[in-house]
């Protein structure tokens, strides 16, 4: 069975920088960052993500059925949010007609 | 009819060693129930099915019977609504889901490809019994009384204000859903991976290519409907205000979330049929498919693009205009690679040398039905009609048009087709075309007043309505007792076929296809050695081919 | 040494196909746990969206040392988890069974510390239910808390069944089933657990980092 095995040296170094990344996200935390909070908290969960992807699930060595696998989970999943939000964040754009008591 | 022994060439390899056929590998009830053939597990969902269709049936029997008169007088509302309920669970999570991909899937998937089994038998089996399981909790809130909120569950009235089972049915429901989710997982990874050699994707049958798009969509969309009803049963059980408007939540969210799932649904219950269709006029027709590739590709994208179009169920829901014109566009969009399948079936029977045995009159049916059904489709697609007839009976016979004159008449031609490879035996050609008309009438008769009663205004989901809607409603209810013994007619001459049937070769049908290479009933394994493909799929020439075992009656009925 | 079976099913044509096949099948199942997660993330995104001071607030009540701790606790439980795989690559018996019940450990830590947050949620009333202790104007957090619960409950879910998993791959593994040959279901119930693993690295900043300055 001729597959790679990834040397230890690169899954201490995933290790290290999960566990780094891991505490710039705490600290992150305690900026006041305004809107942009969220952004940088899920860019950073994104890279975490990505590298127990490539290395811990050894994406990175894995045929492109695997690559094209992963990738349609995750486009599937952004489906959802999309059309989701296309309806929750739209529904203001129009005002209700005269007499209706909105909730705020 | 006298049971004729078809010739059987010699094989000599046959001859010497004549394996058991899956059937008869094995008795007693342990072998079927720890079975890991998928043939036998085929069966097994077979007869399942088939109980939960009759217990769907039956509920349809008292709609109509309810709605023989205007009055309300058979139930009250709150009993009519949990009819209607139980019968749209029942024939789309019991019946239609399973129906094609569960049998015919299961037991010709592998045999298609030249492969031995399925690539993880026993997640085969565990699924059968998730099925059985979901079926049991079904069962359960029947016996309980039912659920009275549509097969739909809108919060908040499944969430706060009906009182029937909606826990136990959200628990069902849920459980079902993994039942399919191991199906498609099954097919998607046998599909690629244990193909025959020489079998490459574009040789596939178009019935394999139907069955990868439908378990895309079974593996893309049910863990949605799983979390959909846990969050329903969550709201429900702890009133936490997920769905609560008056508690800040939105309605809409669960909605959202049930037709991410339940429109997408409607494809997993269409495709695999439309993989049935593409096998019988090839065959009936004596022809190759026209445009094969294109055939393939729709199977995809109508996969994919279901999608994209969930949001057609909610345009009166209080969405917002600018999301339901995205979906009413691409709802517009979508019909576009069923319709181009429409033309490619027809374009394979032009010139073909057109038989009308049983299965291709359910082809027919299908394609005609299926065409109406999805027109329809498209007038609901557009918001502004859509606001008049939402919620009537325009929508009850555009998805019936679909679901029962499409699908079941898919799922019933692949059984008569494949019926010969199953058992071993041919049905009565006869009966099957009686039975095919007498449904097809009876269908027509029960639907087609359903759209004029719904233009004109008459609401679903109502056990009472107007005097002047009567008169179609009366028909409607006759064309259902049609459609039901036109049903019962084909399960009594299956079951009849099984002991006094003509014995089957194995190829009656004179078709192409690896499943045809092999014995009726097949040994257990399929193949004694695997085969090896070197010819495109639905080579027939122009030559009559030769049929290899088979009654003779079957090619010389009515040419 | 007890005689194993042949690993070699009878289906398939060799190990090769065999692996490929179990493997694919891994990462399909994972595809649709992406989507299950994914309609409570669609769910949480939502109400976030709408309510943005009731979410901060709400997080505030969550302890964000001990989800830190369990963040890195399943971090560490990742790199033992993969180092049994990498054993059983390379056919090191006693190594596999060492990492994977590190990694059980590991596991079992992370679930003991989250029965301890649970319980201090209960004892302040913030489950969500008739007991909920919010009331007023702080009762528009009880939607934080549903999801909360569904979540990292849904997750511990995964995780008392991931630690199953490996139990019982542990337990093949000291009687000898695997080899560099066949390691197949050492290394898918490892995909199972790093996505397990990725799953937290969302919920842990979305549920425990908002509002914090």
């Amino acid at each position: 069975m001729s597959e790679h095995v990834i040397p230890v040296r690169t899954y201490y170094a995933v290790f290290a920088a999960l566990l780094a990344f891991t505490g710039i996200t705490v600290a992150v935390a305690f900026l006041d960052l305004g809107p942009l909070s969220t952004v940088v908290a899920l860019s950073i969960a994104v890279l975490k993500a990505t590298l127990v992807l490539l290395y811990f699930m050894h994406l990175r060595y894995s045929s492109k059925l695997t690559w094209i696998f992963v990738g349609t989970g995750i486009f599937w999943f952004l489906i959802l949010i999309a059309f989701l939000f296309a309806d929750v964040a739209s529904r203001g754009w129009i005002p209700p007609a005269e007499g209706w008591n909105v909730p705020r | 009819m006298s049971t004729q022994v078809a010739g059987r060439p010699e094989r000599p390899e046959l001859v010497a060693e004549p394996r058991p056929n899956y059937l008869a590998n094995g008795y007693g009830i342990k072998s079927w129930l720890l079975t890991v053939d998928h043939k036998r597990i085929a069966i097994l969902y077979l007869v399942s099915i088939t109980v939960m269709f009759f217990l769907g049936g039956v509920f349809a029997l008292l709609i109509r019977l309810e709605l023989l008169t205007p009055a309300g007088d058979l139930m009250a509302a709150d009993m009519y609504n949990r009819m209607f309920t139980m019968h749209g669970v029942v024939m789309i999570f019991f019946f239609l889901i399973p129906s094609v991909p569960a049998v015919l899937g299961n037991f010709l998937v592998p045999m298609m490809i030249g492969a031995r089994d399925l690539a993880f038998p026993r997640i085969n089996l565990l699924s059968w019994y998730v099925y059985i399981v979901g079926a049991g909790f079904t069962i359960a809130v029947v016996i309980f009384g039912g659920v009275d909120t549509g097969w739909t569950f809108y919060a908040p009235l499944s969430t706060i204000y009906s009182n029937s089972n909606v826990a136990l049915m959200g628990i069902g429901v849920f459980i079902t859903g993994f039942s399919s989710i191991l199906t498609g997982l099954n097919f998607i990874v046998t599909i690629h991976k244990m193909r025959a050699p020489g079998m490459t994707w574009f040789r596939l049958p178009l019935f394999i290519w139907a069955h990868y798009a439908t378990s895309l969509i079974m593996v893309l969309g049910t863990p949605v409907l799983a979390i959909a009803v846990v969050l329903l049963a969550a709201d429900r059980i702890f009133q936490i205000g997920v769905f609560d408007a008056r508690q800040g939540g939105d309605p809409l969210l669960f909605q959202h979330l049930f037709w991410f799932y339940s429109h997408p649904a409607v494809y997993i219950m269409i495709l695999p049929s439309m993989g049935v269709i593409s096998e019988l006029v090839t065959c009936f027709s004596r022809k190759r498919i026209f445009g094969y590739t294109f055939v393939a590709f729709s199977s995809l994208a109508i996969a994919v693009y279901g999608f994209l179009v969930w949001g057609h169920h909610m345009f009166t829901s209080g969405q917002s205009i600018y999301a339901g014109l995205l979906f009413s566009v691409l709802s517009f969009l979508v019909a576009i690679p069923s319709a181009i399948k429409v033309f490619n079936w027809s374009a394979t029977m032009y010139k073909g040398s057109i038989s009308y045995e049983t299965p291709m009159l359910y082809a027919f049916g299908f394609i005609g039905l299926f065409t109406i059904g999805g027109l329809t489709g498209l007038f609901l697609a557009a918001t502004s009609v859509d606001v008049h007839v939402h919620d009537t009976y325009f929508v009850v016979a555009h998805f019936h048009y679909i679901m029962v004159g499409g699908a079941i008449m898919g799922f019933l031609g692949g059984m008569h087709f494949w019926w010969p490879k199953i058992v071993g035996r041919m049905y009565p050609e006869g009966w099957g075309k009686f039975a095919v008309l007498m449904i097809f009438a009876g269908f027509n008769l029960t639907f087609f007043p359903q759209f004029v009663l719904g233009y004109m205004g008459m609401p679903r989901r109502y056990h009472a309505y107007p005097d002047e809607f009567q008169v179609l409603n009366v028909m409607s209810t006759a064309g259902a007792s049609i459609l039901g013994v036109g049903y019962l007619i084909p399960m009594v001459y299956f079951l009849w076929s099984l002991r006094f049937g003509a014995v089957a070769g194995p190829n009656p049908w004179g078709a192409t296809g690896l499943e045809w290479t092999t014995p009726s009933p097949p040994p257990t394994e399929n193949f004694d050695v695997t085969p090896i493909v070197t010819e495109e799929a639905y080579s027939y020439s122009k030559e009559e081919p030769e049929v290899v075992g088979g009654t003779q009656s079957t090619r010389a009925s009515l040419r | 040494m007890s005689e194993v079976p042949s690993p070699l099913a009878h289906h398939f044509d060799d190990l090769t196909q065999q692996k490929e096949a179990t493997t694919l099948g891994m990462w399909t199942f994972l595809v649709t746990e992406i989507l299950f997660f994914g309609g409570l993330f669609a769910g949480y995104a939502q109400y976030r969206t709408l309510y943005p001071q009731a979410f901060a607030a709400a997080s505030h009540h969550l302890d964000i040392v001990l989800g830190t701790i369990n963040t890195a606790v399943l971090i560490a439980s990742s790199l033992t988890m993969v180092m049994g795989v990498r054993a059983a690559q390379l056919g090191r018996r006693k190594q596999i069974v060492i990492f994977l019940l590190l990694t059980i450990v590991l596991g079992l830590v992370f679930l003991g510390i989250k029965a301890v947050e649970y319980t201090h949620k209960y004892h302040e009333g913030l489950i969500p239910g008739p007991g909920f202790a919010l009331q007023g104007e702080e009762r528009m957090q009880v939607r934080f808390f549903a999801f909360y619960f569904l979540m990292t409950g849904m997750h511990a879910l995964h995780m008392v069944v991931g630690v199953v998993i490996v139990g019982m791959i542990a337990f093949f593994a000291w009687r000898g089933r695997y080899s560099p040959e066949y390691y197949g279901p050492v290394d898918v119930t490892g995909l199972y657990w790093h996505f397990v693993d990725i799953v937290w690295i969302f919920l842990f900043p979305l549920l425990y980092l908002l509002g914090r300055h």
